[in-house]
């Protein structure tokens, strides 16, 4: 009953990435989301980047937590594998994935109450830790599997359909992340996909915790007229301060394109690029301190700053902290692992 | 004064002492010189949930029939710290000893007519010999070693030879630390006769043994099965397990020249993130494990039941201390018993394996991986303080090169070729377990893992009878595990009888001393020890044989008891509880009263 696979329909002319694979080798399920959810357009961006990057779906890895959000990657990469853990847990689970493989490519897709509320603790210590995934926000400010109460990202005031309005301060995860020291900070608007795109492959290409904090509406419960979250509402007061655009390192020319007063090129470990196109004179993401003054200097005056706020590029991951050896520790093969008999009987000379 | 009559390599020696004195380096000594004597040794520490100041003390049991547990008498007290001075001179056996320091005067009330009080300067020597403020706290405590050693005749030059071992990268410290010794050992040789009636001779009867406590046995163990990954949140008494691990990986894991590990150690923000880590991992493949407590296995439950129903494999070591909530951090307990067996919300029940001292901890570390694979399912190794954190002498441990981790079912890539279909909880042969893919592989193998409701081919549904299905298949998975898991240990009596006790764990060496004493009075009884959840056959069947079986456990509520009344065909009425739950280890005498009474009030009747 619940689950339907995409009818796979192939066209002349179709788009071929350069592993020779199609766009629909990037996709999931039919998602069972309400019609207009800006989840569905997440789930478009995500498999649009991780298509146009060609990374092979079954290197890929995509764990999430419970929610509405939580369900989407069941809609991309259909031939990874993928994990729908439990409520508020992503990062943990993600984090113990990535300790054994971390040769995979790790996406975590999880929502506001999933990340702020439930599961804010394991969020925080994933971007202390500096796990090396990309972790998707789908921020609507509501629980929607139980019926719209709000959740830690609803704005102080903001009004709900029916009932009181809300009382208590919002936990913004961009300015959490900022505080906290994640490597990689973004955000975005599910309906600008052409933003959204190249900050998702930017992200995934990041040797780090790489976050992207998604305003995505929620039409059923969030999207009226006195929403703070609503399309209407991201429309009006979206405030771009940095757009990215992902360079494969392939196709460097296009850097020549650019006016260079506005643009600061980051080189990312795998040799990738991002060019970040400022929007603002007084904008720079790699200063900590000046980033923070210019998302709240924007708050105050009612407007989303979007695009990639912060990137410190240089942070070791969880891996380089450890010093773990170059080969994933699920591929080491058992004899690198088991000292033997003879290192056994040595030691227990220690204990007589 | 009564005079004590000769004993020979069987009395208990105990030091009273204050914590963050080092007197855990001094109580060592002494244990390891009688070990190396060829005599077995018990020790337990009692130690406070403290860093330094609080009282602590340390108990050897010197006994030639190398019992395992503690015999419940002291007969030599060395009373270090004052503050405890007036209860621990209650603890010596009549015709015992008591020695103190005698820097300070002694109160007149703290006295006893019926042992012998020997006082040694200990402080003033050592105050004289060294100027240093702490090498004079530390050497105090070598300095009742020698004096130990003269009252009971340990072999100066075994001490020597340990202490030149001790501080072999240190050799500066061993004449400062000799010399200690033997002031408090010459001092006793010039003052009292020497040696005590109560005195050792060396034997024979340790060799092919170690001393070694059960966490640095796990966590050895966890290396010989080749976890690569460990997770986990500090915890009381089970720290020292991710510490033994972590020595023996940098040990014999990282790179020499690159200083590359070839394993990760987590310290996570908390119990439930080293879970969702450790499942994490399990299901990318790796062999993972955390290591924790009570108080973590409560906060770890959620995803425990994750991890029975998305069928991942993970091993958790609870080293039990006492309970409810923060209870007694320092003392030992069996009282989680039955919340491992069943963690978490919905119908969930978990494999446990329950280790009886340092030796099966090993043993036990390398089958809790390989069950955790064949069976896809959380393993519990349910230790406890007393093995986890006290030295134990176990029989040498060895190892089977020839052996190689069981993986369990897992279709790698060219198995996967072969497959028309693959479906992730879907049994194709009858024995519960499905097979499984791990992430990163050919595409056929992708699925989803989910903890919400999932049919047989791994598809969300909410559909009852599919629902049901995979339940009743985990069923038939759980009926695979009791054929797999290890069997109990039987013990049989010389005669045939329908008395018997049932235990599990710490409580074994004193059921074992408990059985030969009620033995000479004249009570036969068979004994089964059981090692893991859930029970087979074989706990089953002995359970039909006998009339009367007593329960031998450390905790308030009878846990086994009541775990073995709702898992086995047994009549309830045939169990009886003997219990012990005041934090120490298990005592042998309580377990010989509980059963004496009880079967003298048959007689009666």
């Amino acid at each position: 009953m619940s689950f339907i696979r995409k009818p796979r329909v192939p066209y002349e002319g179709q788009e071929v990435n350069a592993l020779g694979r199609t766009r629909a080798d990037y996709e999931g399920f039919m998602s069972t989301l309400c019609a207009g959810c800006g989840h569905d357009s997440v789930t478009a961006a995500i498999t649009r980047a991780f298509f146009e990057l060609s990374i092979p779906p079954h290197r890929a890895v995509k764990i999430s937590g419970i929610g509405c959000s939580s369900k989407t990657t069941a809609y991309f990469l259909g031939q990874s594998h993928g994990n729908n853990t439990a409520h508020g847990r992503m990062p943990s689970i993600a984090t113990g994935t990535q300790a054994a493989n971390a040769g995979l490519h790790c996406i975590g897709v999880s929502g506001d109450g999933d990340t702020l509320s439930i599961g804010l603790g394991q969020f925080a210590h994933a971007i202390r830790r500096n796990v090396n995934m990309l972790y998707v926000i789908e921020n609507n400010g509501v629980y929607g599997l139980t019926k719209g109460q709000f959740s830690a990202s609803a704005a102080l005031g903001a009004k709900p359909k029916k009932g009181e309005a809300n009382v208590q301060m919002p936990i913004d995860p961009v300015k959490t992340a900022l505080a906290l020291g994640a490597s990689f900070i973004a955000r975005s608007f599910s309906g600008d996909k052409a933003q959204l795109v190249p900050l998702i492959k930017a992200g995934l290409s990041h040797k780090g915790f790489a976050l992207i904090d998604v305003l995505s509406p929620c039409v059923t419960f969030n999207d009226h007229e006195d929403s703070t979250m609503s399309y209407a509402y991201a429309y009006q007061n979206l405030q771009p301060a940095a757009d990215a655009d992902f360079i494969d390192p392939n196709r460097e020319e296009i850097v020549t394109d650019y006016d260079q007063g506005d643009i600061i090129p980051v080189t990312l470990h795998d040799g990738s690029k991002i060019l970040l196109k400022k929007a603002e004179e007084d904008y720079d993401p790699r200063d900590l301190g000046r980033a923070f003054d210019y998302v709240m200097r924007h708050q105050e005056q009612g407007q989303i700053v979007t695009g990639l706020l912060y990137i410190d590029e240089t942070l070791p991951d969880m891996h380089e902290g450890n010093k773990t050896v170059g080969t994933p520790l699920v591929d080491l093969p058992f004899e690198d692992l088991c000292p033997g008999s003879d290192a056994l009987a040595s030691l227990q000379e220690r204990y007589r | 004064m009564p005079a004590a009559k000769n004993r020979l390599n069987d009395f208990v020696l105990k030091i009273a002492n204050v914590n963050g004195t080092g007197s855990a380096s001094a109580n060592g000594l002494l244990m390891k010189s009688f070990f190396r004597m060829g005599i077995p040794v018990v020790g337990k520490n009692f130690f406070p949930s403290n860093i330094q100041g609080m009282p602590t003390w340390y108990e050897i049991r010197i006994t030639k029939k190398g019992y395992k547990a503690r015999s419940g008498t002291v007969d030599i007290l060395v009373a270090m710290n004052a503050e405890t001075y007036g209860d621990d001179i209650k603890e010596v056996a009549p015709g015992g000893y008591l020695v103190y320091d005698s820097t300070w005067p002694r109160q007149k009330t703290l006295s006893r007519p019926d042992i012998t009080i020997i006082g040694i300067p200990l402080a003033a020597m050592c105050n004289e010999e060294y100027s240093n403020p702490r090498l004079r706290i530390l050497m105090k405590n070598m300095a009742y070693v020698g004096a130990v050693a003269a009252l009971v005749d340990i072999d100066m030059a075994v001490i020597r030879e340990l202490i030149s071992q001790i501080f072999a990268s240190k050799t500066d410290l061993v004449p400062a630390n000799m010399k200690a010794i033997e002031l408090g050992h010459d001092y006793v040789k010039a003052n009292f006769t020497c040696p005590l009636p109560l005195r050792v001779k060396a034997m024979n009867k340790t060799k092919g043994h170690i001393l070694i406590d059960g966490n640095t046995a796990a966590g050895l163990g966890c290396v010989y099965a080749g976890a690569t990954i460990g997770a986990w949140y500090p915890i009381t008494p089970s720290t020292s397990l991710m510490d033994a691990f972590k020595a023996f990986c940098t040990r014999f894991r990282v790179d020499r020249s690159t200083g590359e590990k070839r394993f990760a150690i987590i310290q996570a923000e908390d119990e439930l993130a080293s879970a969702g880590m450790v499942l994490g991992a399990g299901w990318t493949g790796a062999r993972a494990f955390t290591c924790t407590s009570g108080p973590g296995i409560s906060l770890m439950s959620e995803l425990i039941g994750l991890g029975y129903y998305a069928e991942i494999p993970m091993v958790l070591f609870d080293i039990q201390r006492v309970g409810p909530s923060t209870g007694m951090p320092t003392r030992t307990q069996q009282s989680d018993i039955q919340i491992c067996a069943y963690a978490s919300h919905g119908d969930t029940r978990h494999v446990l394996l329950f280790p009886a001292d340092p030796g099966e901890c090993f043993d036990h570390a390398v089958a809790a991986f390989d069950l955790a694979e064949r069976l896809q399912t959380p393993v519990f190794v349910v230790s406890d303080l007393d093995i986890g954190m006290n030295d134990w002498m176990c029989k040498d441990f060895k190892w089977d090169d020839g052996y190689r981790p069981d993986r369990g079912k897992v279709l790698n890539d060219e198995d996967l070729e072969k497959v028309e279909n693959f479906y992730r909880y879907l049994d194709v042969d009858g024995d519960g377990i499905p097979y499984r893919t791990l992430p990163g592989s050919n595409p056929k193998g992708a699925y989803f893992a989910r903890g919400s409701g999932h049919d047989r081919y791994g598809a969300r549904t909410e559909v009852g009878d599919e629902y049901q299905d995979v339940m009743d298949r985990l069923l038939i998975k759980w009926q695979t595990a009791a054929d797999l898991v290890p069997p109990p240990v039987i013990r049989r009596a010389r005669e045939k009888t329908k008395l018997a006790i049932l235990s599990v764990g710490s409580c074994d060496g004193a059921v074992r001393e408990a059985l030969d004493n009620l033995a000479r009075r004249g009570a036969m009884l068979d004994y089964m020890r059981v090692r893991a959840f859930p029970f087979n056959e074989k706990v089953e069947s002995f359970l039909a044989e006998h009339d009367r079986i007593f329960v031998v456990e450390q905790n308030r509520d009878g846990q086994l008891k009541g775990l073995i009344t709702i898992e086995t065909e047994v009549e309830k009425d045939k169990l009886i509880s003997v219990l012990q739950y005041d934090g120490l280890p298990m005592d042998s005498r309580v377990i010989e009263r509980a059963i004496g009474e009880a079967l003298a009030k048959e007689v009666a009747a």
